[in-house]
């Protein structure tokens, strides 16, 4: 009994021995003035993590968007409120689907390569010799993933959710035959500026350095093995995805429960 | 490492594509407009009942916004609904004194808004001044309950 029970302090300190790891890992890693050089290296990672994203994102918004317009008109058009079509529409891209579904695809998109990446790196022991020639690999290959994906997730956030607006336009408009003008005028009206698009954008800031964090840290603090690489991916996926989801409803319970 | 302008060609354009779709969510989405927010000016109205009127809500007139519900809260001196109005400062000295509030619904099912009419008294309000003539919302429940006790009584 008394064995188990140290047991599970054992898993609990080590449980905490690592959130301390990652915190210290991101603040050394992510703090500090980028050099000219630095700057070049995020750029490259930007290319990586946001540019090549653009993709998957762009076609899984457009998809969403038209499918929310889909199933949202058979079930407004019961009540005579499809005019309303829109508003539901931009708001629950906005709101829900554009951080959450755009952090889920980054994840799985960009996250598991920088886990894979840098893992690798680890097993190679390119790091240990970058720190043997007086590189610090934390300023030289953490930092730019870490920022690069600081900012690439919240700008696929608004792609997702542009892309996402005008699929839902192209299907409830063009297609089922809603009214151009009360689909965007019903959408003016309703969202709100800072209330809707400022809280999503906020939400993807939270998820960027959610799923960064954890995508980098999973591939940096890994066992260089090969079997190590792939179940720190697979780690890293399933644990930003539960990260994203339950964040979700702290950050939506916060900002559009009124707990605040 | 080389230096590969097509890439950092695709980075800058990544990022003004993202700048370029927040500006397209502010303005199409969302309806901001360029212009800065008009300067605004309160008035006050007390209603037996609100129905359902939120915060943010249109003022009207003549089916004209020309505000919003600023702040609603309890009267405890009368134990009725104080709803704050922000109004554009343009309407300032031209509202008279005896001008009525009432709060409306657009169509059956539609949100609750506020509609002024203006009356005929020469003074007229200013800053802060309390809409005297006010006319609650429309309560389902209790038309329904009146229509029935009539359909009883008769």
């Amino acid at each position: 009994m008394i064995q188990r029970i140290r047991r599970l302090g054992h898993r609990g300190c080590d449980l905490l021995e690592s959130f301390g790891r990652a915190g210290i890992f991101l603040a050394q890693s992510a703090v500090g003035l980028p050099s000219r050089e630095g700057l070049y290296l995020w750029v490259r990672q930007m290319h990586f993590v946001g540019v090549l994203s653009l993709a998957i994102v762009l076609v899984s918004g457009l998809f969403i968007g038209m499918v929310l317009s889909l199933q949202g008109y058979t079930i407004l058009v019961d009540f005579g409120a499809e005019d309303a079509l829109g508003q539901m529409v931009a708001l629950s891209l906005l709101r829900e689907l554009a951080p959450v579904v755009a952090a889920l695809l980054f994840a799985g998109r960009a996250g598991s390569a920088l886990t894979a990446e840098i893992g690798l790196m680890k097993a190679t022991e390119q790091l240990t010799s970058m720190e043997m020639i007086g590189v610090d690999p934390l300023r030289r290959v953490v930092a730019p993933r870490l920022w690069a994906g600081f900012v690439a997730l919240p700008l696929l956030t608004v792609g997702f959710g542009v892309v996402g607006i005008y699929g839902g336009y192209l299907v409830g408009v063009d297609w089922l035959g809603v009214f151009e003008g009360s689909y965007w005028s019903n959408m003016q009206a309703s969202v709100d500026f800072v209330d809707d698009v400022g809280n999503g954008i906020i939400k993807s800031l939270v998820f960027a350095v959610v799923v960064t964090w954890i995508a980098v840290f999973q591939g940096y603090d890994l066992v260089p093995t090969s079997e190590g690489i792939s179940r720190a991916t697979t780690r890293t996926v399933v644990y930003s995805s539960l990260a994203v989801l339950g964040l979700d409803f702290v950050l939506t319970a916060v900002m559009f429960g009124g707990l605040a | 490492m080389k230096r590969s302008k097509t890439m950092e060609l695709g980075v800058g354009l990544f990022m003004l594509a993202g700048i370029l779709g927040l500006v397209f969510l502010g303005l199409r989405v969302s309806g901001l407009s360029m212009q800065a927010p008009s300067d605004t000016f309160r008035l006050e109205a007390n209603f037996a009942n609100i129905g359902g009127l939120k915060t943010r809500a249109r003022v009207t007139m003549a089916g004209v916004t020309v505000g919003r519900v600023a702040a609603i809260e309890l009267d405890t001196d009368w134990y009725d609904a104080r709803v704050v109005l922000e109004l554009d400062d343009e309407l300032e000295g031209q509202l008279s004194r005896d001008t009525t509030a009432a709060i409306l619904t657009s169509g059956l099912l539609g949100e609750q808004y506020v509609g002024l009419s203006v009356g005929g008294d020469p003074e007229t309000l200013a800053d802060g001044d309390t809409l005297r003539d006010t006319q609650s919302a429309l309560v389902l429940e209790e038309l329904i309950q009146q229509f029935v006790s009539n359909m009883v009584s008769d």
